[in-house]
């Protein structure tokens, strides 16, 4: 009920509902009404609707508040610019409760209720995959801020893209050269028994291997743990690098957990920041963390050298020198993901504009526009760095930040670059029909 | 002797509803068919449970599992193995119905409240199952269903089960074999034994009726048809993941039949569209919607205690099946 | 790491599982064995005692101490006020039907995770432990908290067996239990009883919740898995038997930990939790319950 205030901007539901319901006791004519014909007269006027799918409740809750605020000051800033094609955007928000099924049931309900012309947004790839058969089925563009790698599989479907944040694959490759160079070569992997986990694992193994390094051992932890300390013993004692990825609510436990079972004499540790999102890096607990390293997509805390875009974006989302809210500093941001967000909006208003999008008649036209986009340079409209798009797999790939937690917070102590990502696309949505 | 098939104001009122089910495809808005074709696959899941806890009063909450092998079933052989619609949905009815009864064999050792438990449990391993061979079922991400695998193939022709009128029709189909074959169980020897039984165990027992595997019939048939909603679901809408095998899919059909009615014919579609729509219409109005949704469930309970459904056949239509 | 230590460390956990599940396990129990109510809600009481225990300790400043002790005492008393409400608005009103309760019960569970969800954020909080002592062994390193737990859980049972074997309240309840007809011709206030041992049962699982916040955070879904877990241990227990409980949850608690070493950890909980089952299957009425009736 404390979202409310954001929501009610943006989002109208209520006419819309209204209508349908008035809809369901009506003749088959109606079906056909409303769409083409309505946008092509008011095209100039006409909102541009993006149906964002939003995880307000259930597990990606904390990330989801604030993809909305990203969302929010991002959609806010194009409007003030004069909108996409001189048309207002409009965000439409449904909350798909983390649900794979009810992500699909949201598609269905953006694309024939509220007749968005495009869905975003999602984060969770079990909700993502869900969605998939639904937006190619209707033929809905389908921009999602995931970092998983189900886009790039080639899996999906030629609507489904994901311009806006790196995905995992490429994440785990540009970190393995610089662990093996500045860590040490024996890696312990700890990751969550389930795909996101599995897809850390199978992609940083012969990473980690081509750089000389090796994997000494795997420990998968089940999703339904809460305490983790059992599994600890597994990691064998000549391990030079802890390498640790959890998400979920437990995963401060681990962390805390580790600490206490290692003390200061452990390995050391590298983390995938997907652990610590919206969880303030000083909280009870966590002390031993410091001199340990994270993967961050954006780094969460102001760094000394920032560009004035970077200070511009963090000032315009709202958050702090120690990425939390400004008006609650105990409300800690999901910084390393919430940029995709902001990026994404960009990338669908640069498509737009290229493809003459005029009304959802032309969505094969803006998924065309956003296959043929390759080099975005760093800058206000991509304010977490350049990134470079490949229209065969629909996905996009920037530079990564290794940070390490210094006095409590955590700084940037290098930034990989585009190429240290890249792997051979697996797939080429391009020859798919739409 | 009461006949077996139903008749007069039963036999309308079914047909009725099929009927206007049918119209509803052609006359509801886009958006309002595809939520009645889902709700119609998932009321055939409330239906196989129904069976068993309705009518034979087995209250388990690893239904879950039974859902999950036609899904699994169905969607893993065409995901792999390139099987066509009709082979893997037969192997997701084959996959529920032997897993129902190698469960029922086990969990109906106990009754009451330990059957409840053991069944979440084995559920509970069937679903750390999905998730250990993550390899081959991509755990809680899941698998997407090609569209161009989801094609029901007939001699002489195709259905496209992908688009929304087909796979109305065809959820619909499903829907009204299942209802008319509940219609038939619910009037057949068979089906008035689990009642009995549910009734008075021990009085069944000295009868001389072979409790066990009357029982062991029921949850085989409520696997089979929970199976069959799994199945479906995966060659409709494409998608298959552990998710469904978690343990609020094993409290949901109990929900949608508490809500509906349990132990009516038509309760469970009734409590599955409902639980829908007010979730539907509680998340477009509000961000809180869980509060309403909780509140609406409490409000339902205290006024209409033993469901829609159940609660009119009390008070004003005792003929209802 | 050799057997023996694994074994120590495997065990160790094993009993701070134990201990926290089967104070929560026993809250379950009381409510299942006295008023036949299968309370789906039982988990979110422990969370809404976990989110309160984080707001307590948060409100004082000073030693950690301070505010734990705070919320131990406070977050009990405040989750059981509204278990007590909840009870006599709804509970009550269905007349304790077992599946009227259940869709009650769910629908509780709803409201008070939006509440969570609106008023506490769906981020995981830590709670400060009141001491942080970390006890170095030869092979690993343990939380001295984590066997304060142990402790505080043995004593807060120890107190609720006496309430319920010394006291008239507890006679009073048994009476109830056994048999509510006589109890009410008896002059047992019987609403009375069952909205007391509601707001008991709640109590005693956010006591709970307040000792494992420390270790794990507060977070909005985390009444989940401890709920199946302690239907699991009530019934395996045996109904109504406090020993049973115990014995069940220790066995939960350390059979995860144990078989873990021995396979991979999914695979590890997919055996566990079916030796688990079995033992229900061959035994229906629990390790110490009495034969069904």
């Amino acid at each position: 009920m404390t979202e409310n205030r954001k929501s009610t901007i943006l989002t109208p539901h209520g006419l819309t509902r209204r209508n349908a319901l008035k809809g369901l006791g009506a003749a088959a004519g109606l079906i056909a009404a409303p769409g083409f014909v309505r946008y092509g007269q008011a095209q100039s006027s006409e909102p541009i609707k993006i149906g964002f799918q939003c995880h307000r409740t259930g597990i990606g809750a904390a990330y989801g508040r604030w993809y909305e605020r990203t969302t929010t000051a991002a959609a806010k800033l194009i409007n003030e610019a004069g909108g996409i094609n001189g048309r207002p955007l409009e965000i439409i928000i449904e909350d798909d409760g983390t649900d794979p099924k009810r992500g699909a049931e949201v598609v269905e309900k953006f694309a024939n209720q509220h007749k968005v012309d495009l869905v975003y947004g999602t984060l969770f790839s079990h909700v993502v995959v869900g969605s998939a058969p639904a937006a190619g089925e209707l033929k809905m563009p389908y921009y999602v801020v995931s970092e998983g790698y189900h886009v790039a599989s080639g899996k999906m479907n030629r609507y489904c893209v994901q311009p806006g944040i790196t995905d995992v694959k490429a994440q785990v490759r540009s970190v393995a050269p610089w662990i093996a160079n500045n860590l040490g070569k024996k890696i312990t992997l700890i990751y969550p028994d389930y795909a996101f986990g599995h897809d850390h694992r199978d992609f940083f193994e012969p990473a980690i291997q081509a750089q000389g390094g090796q994997v000494v051992a795997k420990v998968p932890i089940p999703p339904t743990e809460t305490s983790f300390t059992r599994y600890l013993p597994q990691i064998p004692s000549d391990t030079d690098v802890i390498y640790h990825v959890m998400v979920g609510p437990a995963v401060l436990t681990f962390v805390k957990e580790l600490g206490e079972f290692f003390g200061n004499s452990g390995p050391q540790l590298f983390g995938f920041i997907d652990s610590l999102e919206a969880v303030d890096i000083n909280s009870p607990g966590l002390e031993f963390l410091d001199g340990s390293h994270f993967w961050e997509g954006m780094p969460r805390y102001a760094q000394p050298d920032q560009p004035d875009y970077v200070s511009f974006y963090r000032e315009t989302v709202g958050i702090d020198e120690n990425g939390a809210s400004v008006d609650d500093p105990k409300d800690v941001s999901t910084a390393a993901h919430m940029f995709g967000c902001w990026e994404t909006l960009y990338v669908i208003k640069a498509a737009m504009e290229a493809s003459g999008y005029a009304g959802p008649g032309d969505r094969a036209k803006l998924i065309e526009a956003t296959e043929a986009m390759t080099e975005m340079e760093a800058g206000r409209e991509h304010p977490q760095g350049k990134k470079r798009f490949n229209g065969k797999i629909h996905q996009v790939f920037g530079e990564q930040n290794i940070s390490r937690v210094e006095g409590g917070r955590l700084n940037v102590v290098h930034r990989t670059s585009i190429e240290d990502g890249l792997y051979e696309p697996e797939a080429d949505y391009t020859t798919m029909s739409f | 002797m009461i006949s077996l098939l139903p008749r007069g104001k039963t036999l309308v009122l079914h047909i009725g509803i099929v009927l206007v089910l049918l119209a509803l495809n052609f006359i509801l808005p886009e958006y309002h068919r595809g939520v009645f074709s889902r709700v119609l696959v998932l009321a055939v899941f409330a239906m196989g449970y129904n069976i068993a806890f309705g009518y034979t009063g087995l209250l388990s909450l690893g239904h879950a599992m039974f859902f999950a092998a036609g899904l699994y079933g169905a969607g893993l052989t065409i995901y792999h193995l390139d099987w066509g619609v009709w082979p893997a949905f037969a192997t997701g009815l084959a996959a529920g119905l032997a897993l129902a009864l190698l469960v029922g064999a086990l969990a109906l050792r106990t009754t009451g409240v330990a059957f409840m438990i053991v069944t979440l449990m084995f559920a509970q391993v069937f679903y750390l199952t999905t998730l250990y061979f993550t390899t081959y079922t991509r755990g809680e991400e899941g698998l997407v269903l090609r569209q161009q695998a989801r094609v029901l193939a007939f001699p002489g022709g195709a259905l496209d089960l992908s688009d929304p009128s087909t796979r109305y029709l065809v959820a619909l189909t499903l829907f009204t074999l299942v209802l008319g074959a509940v219609l038939f169980l619910v009037r057949a020897p068979f089906g008035r034994s689990l009642v009995a039984i549910k009734e008075n165990e021990e009085r069944m027992r000295m009868l001389g009726y072979d409790v066990f595997a009357n029982k062991l019939l029921s949850v085989a048939l409520s696997g089979l048809v929970c199976a069959a909603s799994g199945a479906a679901y995966a060659v409709l809408f494409g998608y298959v993941g552990s998710g469904f095998a978690a343990i609020q899919y094993s409290i949901l059909p109990l929900l949608w039949v508490l809500l509906g009615g349990a132990a009516t014919t038509l309760g469970p579609l009734i409590g599955t569209l409902l639980m829908f729509y007010v979730i539907d219409l509680a998340s477009s109005h509000t961000t809180a919607h869980l509060l309403v949704v909780g509140l609406v469930l409490i409000g339902l309970i205290l006024y209409f205690p033993k469901g829609i459904v159940g609660t009119i056949r009390e008070r004003w239509a005792p003929w209802l099946p | 790491m050799a057997f023996g230590p694994y074994l120590l460390l495997a065990t160790l956990e094993g009993l701070v599982t134990a201990a926290v599940l089967s104070l929560m396990a026993l809250g379950l129990s009381l409510v299942f064995g006295v008023m036949r109510v299968v309370n789906v809600a039982h988990g979110e009481f422990y969370m809404l005692g976990a989110v309160l225990a984080w707001w307590f300790s948060t409100m004082l400043g000073g030693h950690p101490a301070v505010g734990f002790l705070l919320a131990l005492v406070l977050s009990p008393l405040v989750v059981a006020a509204v278990a007590f409400v909840a009870e006599r608005l709804v509970l009550s009103r269905l007349n304790y039907e077992p599946e009227a309760t259940i869709v009650a019960t769910i629908g509780l569970l709803y409201i008070i995770q939006q509440l969570a969800l609106s008023f506490y954020g769906a981020d995981a909080r830590p709670v400060e432990a009141p001491f942080s002592y970390r006890i170095q062994l030869p092979w690993f390193g343990y939380s001295a908290y984590k066997l304060a737990v142990i402790a505080a859980s043995m004593v807060m049972m120890i107190g609720t067996w006496l309430v319920l074997t010394r006291t008239k309240i507890g006679l009073v309840m048994r009476a109830t239990q056994y048999d509510r007809e006589t109890a009410q011709a008896f002059g047992i206030p019987v609403g009375k009883v069952y909205a007391g041992v509601f707001a008991l049962g709640a109590a005693l699982a956010a006591f709970a919740a307040v000792l494992i916040v420390p270790i794990q955070q507060a977070h909005y879904l985390m009444g989940h898995d401890p709920l199946l877990l302690s239907f699991i241990v009530v019934i395996i227990g045996g109904l109504g038997s406090l020993r049973g409980t115990v014995v069940a949850a220790i066995l939960i608690g350390l059979s995860d930990g144990i078989v873990s070493m021995f396979f991979s950890p999914t695979l590890a909980k997919m055996l566990a939790t079916f030796l688990v089952a079995m033992v229900l299957v061959f035994r229906p009425q629990g390790l110490f319950g009495a034969a069904a009736r």
